[in-house]
Formats: C-alpha cells, structure tokens, sequence
C-alpha cells in the first residue's frame, strides 16, 4: 500500500468510532434489502439514521417519508445489514506491528463490513494488566476505523497458571477474557478460573485444544495427512480439552464461549451442554466452514491453521451446525503472518490466516450454494456475536448504534491480495473467485469505508 | 471466682469445636469470660482455680497470640504451663502424632492446648490422652476461642448477639476461624453471611446456614459486624486470587466499602492483619475497630474455658 496515501484516509477517517459531538445531517439508506438477524430474514426498505443512532427501519422508510434536510443513499436492491462482529482477530498491537496495527486492520474489517473486532490478547506484551488495556482503547481511538474492544487474559502472562487480574481488566474496559491460542492445560488453574470470572459475571473465550495431544500436529489427521507425509491433529485434541472444559462450567457456573470449534465430535458435546441449559456458545472460523484439508493442496502453508482445518464431512457438519444455530458465531479468525514465518516448510510456518476483508464475501459461498440461509449467515456474524458480548450493536433496532453495512452479495471479484488491506497478505483465498462485496461501512452513522 | 448459684455447669470434659456446644453451653462460656474480664483489670489478676495443675501448650504450628495468651490464662488461674512448640518438620501426620500424645500422657497433664495444622488433628489426639483437651486451631476445621472471643466481643459492644448481621469477609476456605464463627453465631441466633470470591469459598458453604456474597458492596449491607480475615501471603498471586492489588480493590475493607454497612457496624479482624491487602489501616486503627479489644477479650475467653473445664478434672 502507499503510505501516504494511507494517512490521508486515515486522518479522514481517524474520528471515528468515538466523535458524537459533531452535529449530523440524518443519513437514510433506501431501497434495499433489509437483512435483520433477529428475524433471520430480511425485507424490502430502508433505515433512517439520526445522530448515529437507528431511528427508523423497515418498509417505511422510503422517499416519500424522509426528514427534507436527510442525506440519501439509494442502495438501489443491495443488501443493508448491521455491521459484523468479529470475536476472534489478532491485530498486532502492541508488539507485532510488522504484522499488523490497529490502522491496518481496521482498515481490512471497514473494507470488509466489520464495525467491531474483539481483539486477542495474546500480544506483545500479553494484556493481561489494566495499562495495557487502557493502551488499546486509546490506541483504537486514534487510529482505528472500525471499533475495537479488548479481550485480556484468563492467565497472568497467558502462562495457564495464575489468574490474571479479572476484576481490574475488566474495569479497565476489557469485554472479554481468553488466552488467546492458547489452552490452558491444567484443570485446577481452569476450574479457578472460571470460578472467579464467574463472580465478576465476566465471559471466559477458551480455545480448547490439548496441546500434548496435538503436540507435532501440522494438519488435520487421517488419510491426507499421511500422503503428505504431515503428523496429524486428531480431532479429539479438541474433543476431549472442550468435554473437560464444559465439566469445569458445570461445576462453575462460569460464562463459557468456546473459540473455535471444527468437529462434529465438538459440536456433539457444545449441543449437549446447550440441551442441560449450560451458559455455553462456541465459534467457528470462516475458513473451516468454506474449507477442508484437500486445500491445503501442495503444502499451501496459507492454509496451515490451529486447529487445523478439517476433513469433507467434518465441514459440512459445521455447516449444518451454523444452520441449526449451534453455532452460534463465525469469526475471521484473522491471523497476519508475513514471508518470514509462512514462506517455510510447511512443519516450521507459522499458523494463521487473514480474514477480515474477506469473512462476509467467503461466507456468502455458503449461501449461494444453497447451504445456509442468508440471514443465518449475518446473524452468526452480528447479532450472536453482540448477545454474547452484550453489545448494543449487530441488530437492526431502534435505538441502536447505526453500525451498518451495504453489500452486493452477488458482485463478483477475484481476491488480490496485493489489494487487501492488512498489512499481511497471507489470505487462503489468494486469487479465489468470489461474489459478494461490501459498498459502504458505517460506524454510528458515519462513513468509514465506501467502495470505488 | 464461684460458679454463680443456680447456674448449669459447662458439660464437656474437652472443648474441641463450636459444634456440638448448645446455645447454653457457649452462653456459660461467655458468662464465665465476661467475669474474667473483671479479674484481668485488676492490679491482683492471680487466682488459684489452677493450683497444681499442669498445663501443657502443645502448638505444632507457630502462634504468637493465641499461645501467648492461654499460656497467660494459665498463669492467672495459678497453673504451672509448659510451652511446646514442636516444628511442623519435625512431626509428620499419624502415628508422630499419637507417639507425642502419649509421650505427653505420661507427664499426666491435666489440660492440653493443642494448636495443629491438620484438620481433625486435635480430635485424634483428644481419643489417646486422659486429660482435658482445648483445641486451638487445627487445620481449616475449627478455632473455638477464637469464636467465643469474637462472640464476648460482640456481645459487649452491641449488647447482643441474637438477630446480628454478621458479615465475614475473605478467605473462607482457610478458615478455622470463619467455620467456628459460623457455627457459633448460628447457635446464638446471629445471622452470619460470608463474603468472598468463589475461589475462596468453599463449596457448599451455603448448606452451613449462611448467604453466601461475591460482591462485597452486596455482602456488607446492613451488616451489623463486619469481620475481616487474614489472607495467607502464599494465596496472594495466581492461584485463588489474582493479586493482593485486585484482591484489596474488591475485597479489602476501606472507608468506602464500610460506608455500605449500617452506620453503627463495628469492624473486627482476628489478627495478624495485611494491611492495605484485607484491610485499610484507616480502618483497623478507626473508632469502629474493635480488634485491640479482641485481644484483650482473648485472654479472659482462655481463662474461662480453662475454668469451665477444670471442673471436670479428677479431684477438682
């Protein structure tokens, strides 16, 4: 990207998502397909916007009925939805700036129709004290397009052996709690844990893999990864950490949200916590539910993640997982990894992949194949996500800070990743085709992105 | 002193816990304390109901107050007191334990004060000698004068017990002291509640008869008591609470949170205090401190009991 003409955007944009003072024309958004997660289906209308708020939306707002001094954007039958929530993103700051920054990354989440990114918080240092959390927040303030909201860690220094400082993190703004990729191996450390995020009504984000378990796994275990001549993860590595882990909520009471889960052995034990009325939710990622291991391909080390990505049938039972509201949220799950830790053999690169420009329009996939339904698809991207998050946003409702999205689903493009806007370029969908683009980004009513 | 007239004996040879004393059993300790309180103003403190007899402090785990203060009970009721303080290193659990006890019996004692840190230590010990047993803390299990000092505390600034609010504060799980004080006030018809992280308290403690509080400013309204607990350093970092700073931010008791007590809440702690961790100075030195008198109530809680069970002694 040119650097200078990155600032420039930025500065233009850089008051966003915390200006309210500025005194707004009201914006209406009409003739458009309304797509409204709580419903799970959409309609025909429009949504009226005054100062950053919702005010009106639905079949009534069209020409006829506007405020006379309104801006109007005629979205001419594209699709008008709430902005996304992403819950698992890692954006680099602080400490790993040469991979990613809060500018870089909410530039990708704007272009990609995310208004809100749940920040991991295993960085550089860890956040695992209040400052650093304080950092973030003012850090996103300054430089973000899109909102970010700091995760901060279960653990002191994401080790998996004390409890961090739950009460003074949260206090200091942290939303959510988790260790990041990492699991937390010990059951006691966990039980303690949960037992103490319990009491501060706090949400424990737990990434269940069984590090001995999975220990030198590379990729998906079975048939594929033996032709490759890869040691495998099972799929129990995930199994059995997130079996212990929903005991422990049992026993805890604790607010429970597992990461990421890619298995039908895991959706099995989320859907019988869900049945016992369990305060359990999961995740998927976009990749392993428009994924399998055969992309992995000749040793696209792109498509090497943690958990790895999955066999066929255990993609489709996520699919199915994802139209059943078993799953409740898909994240981008967007890891930036530059030519340093991903152009090696593919035992020694490093995991990850981006997502965030690319979450929505990979997702719509699903439902141009007939595999899921459209509103399924946003309300696992906005309103689950702000549920469990208790976030005003990721609705269309009256009231509600007007973060909003307008999409084409069916544009097509190919992704070129020399065009997306993180700062790495490790995206599994490298010259993908794919239909579906974001036109315009709002932030409480403001214009962060908007499409050429 | 003479057991007033018409009053009921305390009928127990030992005092190893709260449980199992009646309503009566502890009001005849109270009263016996209260009287004691008298002797100890005075310049002559020296009395003779111990006259000849042995009293053996036996702590396997160290204590600068509690045994200081039977070891002065002791003495002002005229016992001859032996103090042993056995390294906990030395002594391993079991048949150590029951070698010492029976070592012990053969000096013939006639009241053993046993300080241990297992819990059902002293009970054991109390099933191998012939003499009176007094506990004095045996593990997270019991600490009876503890309680009973707190009670006589209590009793003498808010001039009951019955229909109290009591809320004890911290780190449940390790508690002699909050098991004995629960039991107690129970039995007095106070009502106790406990307030603390989960990981602080243990499970099932609302099936003992209390409200259980994880949010303190919850837990001290309309407190009529406020009693703090000590914080051992080794559970400060990590593995029950986070850090002494958060664990001072949510549950430590400064002006503040106090404010959210009755007005008139008293303030108690059963010693040795972390300041700024469980508690603010500004508070344990505050006029609403009663933890100097706590000591004082100490000593004559340990005469009394020592009293109460002399007269279940051979010849007494």
């Amino acid at each position: 990207m040119d650097e200078s003409e990155f600032h420039v955007k930025q500065a233009s944009a850089s008051s966003h998502p915390s200006s309210s003072s500025i005194a707004h024309k009201p914006l209406a958004l009409i003739n458009a397909r309304l797509i409204d997660p709580a419903a799970l289906d959409e309609k025909a209308g429009g949504v009226l916007i005054v100062d950053g708020l919702i005010r009106e939306f639905g079949s009534a707002v069209t020409l006829a009925n506007l405020p006379a001094h309104a801006r109007i954007i005629d979205c001419s039958g594209d699709c008008v939805a709430p902005g996304l929530i992403d819950m698992r993103a890692f954006i680099g700051e602080p400490g790993a700036e040469h991979r990613e920054t809060i500018a870089t990354a909410t530039w990708a989440a704007a272009a990609g129709g995310v208004t809100t990114i749940l920040a991991r918080p295993d960085t550089i240092p860890p956040v695992d004290e209040p400052a650093v959390v304080d950092f973030l927040l003012r850090r996103a303030r300054d430089t973000g397009r899109v909102r970010v909201l700091p995760s901060a860690a279960l653990t002191s220094g994401l080790d998996g052996a004390e409890i961090a400082e739950i009460g003074l993190l949260q206090q200091a703004g942290a939303v959510a709690f988790s260790d990041g990729a990492r699991s937390i191996r010990n059951a006691r450390v966990l039980r303690r844990v949960m037992q103490y995020a319990r009491d501060f009504d706090a949400l424990v984000i737990h990434h269940a893999e069984d590090p001995d378990l999975a220990a030198e796994g590379v990729m998906n275990e079975g048939e594929f990864a033996s032709r490759l001549g890869l040691a495998g993860t099972p799929r129990e590595a995930e199994a059995i950490m997130l079996d212990r882990d929903i005991r422990l909520v049992n026993l805890t009471g604790a607010r429970y949200h597992a990461a990421l889960v890619t298995t039908a052995l895991s959706l099995d034990i989320v859907a019988k916590a869900k049945s016992d009325g369990l305060p359990v939710t999961c995740a998927t990622s976009i990749n392993h539910l428009t994924l399998n291991e055969n992309d992995i391909g000749d040793y696209r080390t792109f498509l090497k993640l943690a958990p790895p990505l999955r066999g066929e049938e255990e993609r489709r039972a996520l699919v199915a997982g994802l139209a059943s509201g078993l799953i409740d949220a898909i994240v981008s799950d967007h890891n930036p990894q530059d030519v340093e830790t991903k152009r090696l053999p593919f035992t020694e690169a490093e995991d990850g992949a981006i997502g965030l420009e690319t979450m929505l329009s990979a997702g719509l996939r699903l439902v141009h194949s007939g595999e899921i339904s459209l509103g399924r698809l946003i309300a696992a991207m906005t309103i689950r996500p702000a549920e469990i998050l208790r976030l005003p946003q990721g609705r269309l409702k009256i009231g509600a800070p007007a973060d909003i999205i307008r999409f084409d689903p069916d544009e097509p493009f190919v992704v070129d990743p020399a065009k997306l806007h993180s700062r790495c370029k490790n995206t599994p969908f490298d010259e993908a085709r794919m239909e579906g683009k974001v036109k315009l980004t709002l932030i409480a009513g403001e214009v962060v992105y908007e499409a050429e | 002193m003479a057991n007033p007239p018409n009053k009921p004996l305390f009928p127990h040879r030992h005092l190893l816990g709260i449980e199992g004393l009646s309503a009566q059993d502890i009001e005849i300790l109270l009263d016996l304390a209260e009287a004691a309180v008298e002797v100890s103003r005075q310049v002559e403190k020296k009395r003779t109901t111990l006259r000849g007899r042995t009293l053996i402090n036996l702590f396997f785990e160290a204590s600068t107050r509690t045994q200081s203060s039977f070891e002065l009970a002791g003495k002002r009721l005229g016992a001859d007191v032996m103090n042993m303080s056995v390294a906990a290193s030395s002594v391993k659990k079991g048949e150590t334990l029951l070698d010492t006890a029976v070592t012990l019996n053969a000096m013939r004692p006639d009241i053993i004060v046993v300080r241990h840190a297992r819990a059902g230590a002293v009970h054991l010990l109390a099933k191998k000698v012939d003499c009176a047993v007094v506990n004095a803390g045996d593990g997270a299990h019991e600490h009876p004068t503890q309680a009973l000092l707190d009670a006589l505390t209590i009793r003498r600034n808010k001039g009951r017990i019955e229909g109290l609010t009591v809320a004890i504060c911290g780190d449940i799980l390790h508690s002699r002291v909050a098991r004995s004080n629960i039991l107690l006030l129970s039995a007095l018809g106070a009502r106790p509640r406990v307030v603390g992280p989960s990981t602080l308290l243990p499970p099932g403690i609302e099936r003992m008869g209390v409200d259980v509080f994880h949010d303190m400013r919850a837990g001290l309204e309309g407190a009529d008591i406020v009693m703090m607990l000590r914080l051992q350093r080794e559970r400060m970092r990590g593995g029950y609470i986070p850090s002494a700073k958060e664990y001072f931010r949510f549950f430590g008791l400064d002006e503040a949170k106090l404010k959210l007590a009755k007005p008139d809440a008293l303030v108690m702690h059963p010693g040795p205090m972390n300041r700024g961790v469980e508690i603010d100075s500004s508070v344990a030195d505050g006029e609403r401190s009663l933890i100097r008198e706590q000591v004082e109530m100490g000593v004559a809680v340990r005469i009394a009991v020592l009293e109460a069970l002399a007269r279940h002694l051979p010849n007494g």
